[in-house]
């Protein structure tokens, strides 16, 4: 089959490109996949902690978006509907593997002996004086898909991707308390991991 | 790497961390918590780097995602699109 360039340019904004994809045009499904596939596929990979799932979820997506395209009402940016179905995509797979959800008469969390610090080191680094290098981007996602699920999603929902705590609490099914503690014990949880990263950085730059 | 085991002020302390590190802490509740920080190296350092986890994951969200071509191309296959992608 030949190939057809994408001319990102055919939808100069995104009213163009609703208005190509609400006619079926290939083109304007081919201009979304481009546009939005890299931020679906972050936010699915980031939510199921693993490629193979997130790559499914990335392709539930699109395909679910292609097929109700005609719904989008436009109440919404384009990229906020997308992101909408990833995350319903991803969590409807996290529910399969469970404990996510808490049942009604299950004891109020809280932070528990292992969430106790045992890392203590200066990190003697500041977030501020670097631009996210490719390595540490590396370090924090793969801590981040380290999370247990319970932890991971609410994390993910509230800390990356803005939801406050009453929506991540309602997406989940769970009480806005235990999104709370869930929060806290992630970020615990997180520093824990990321404490010997940083602090050997921080050797590593005092011998260099 | 030191490994401390926290006494029961620090583990009060670490309750409260969260709040206090979105600034939702109550206020008297906060200054008890500065009262102990300033006499308490571990929980000082516990802060701190919380701090920066949080800094940190946030400049996550800023950074322009990368979609591996690989996983592109299975995308646009799974779509019937593959004819826009160059081989």
């Amino acid at each position: 089959m030949p190939t057809v360039p994408i001319d990102l340019d055919i939808y100069p904004d995104e009213e163009a490109l609703l208005q190509g994809l609400l006619k079926g045009e290939r083109d304007a499904c081919a201009c979304m996949l481009k546009r939005y596939a890299p931020r679906v596929y972050a936010v699915a990979l980031r939510m199921m902690g693993d490629p193979d799932e997130a790559e499914e979820v990335l392709q539930e997506t699109f395909i679910s978006a292609c097929k109700h395209i005609h719904t989008f009402e436009g109440r919404s940016a384009l990229n906020t509907w997308l992101h909408r179905i990833t995350v319903n995509a991803a969590l409807m797979r996290l529910r399969k593997r469970k404990g996510l959800e808490v049942s009604l008469d299950a004891p109020v969390e809280t932070l528990d002996g292992d969430d106790i610090p045992r890392q203590i080191a200066d990190w003697a680094f500041a977030p501020d004086d670097h631009a996210l290098d490719a390595e540490i981007r590396q370090v924090l996602e793969e801590a981040i898909a380290q999370l247990p699920d319970s932890m991971r999603t609410v994390f993910v929902l509230r800390e990356i991707e803005g939801y406050n705590t009453e929506e991540t609490a309602q997406m989940l099914g769970i009480s806005v308390s235990a999104a709370k503690v869930r929060l806290h014990r992630a970020r615990l949880r997180l520093r824990e991991l990321l404490t010997p990263y940083f602090s050997e950085r921080a050797k590593r730059g005092q011998k260099s | 790497m030191t490994v401390r085991h926290s006494s029961e002020n620090c583990v009060e302390v670490l309750s409260q961390l969260n709040d206090y590190v979105d600034g939702e802490l109550d206020l008297a509740l906060c200054k008890d918590l500065e009262q102990h920080l300033a006499e308490c190296d571990d929980c000082r350092v516990v802060l701190d780097t919380l701090e920066k986890t949080v800094l940190l994951v946030q400049q996550l969200h800023q950074a322009e995602p990368e979609l591996p071509k690989e996983v592109e191309s299975r995308l646009f296959a799974v779509l019937k699109l593959d004819d826009y992608l160059s081989s």
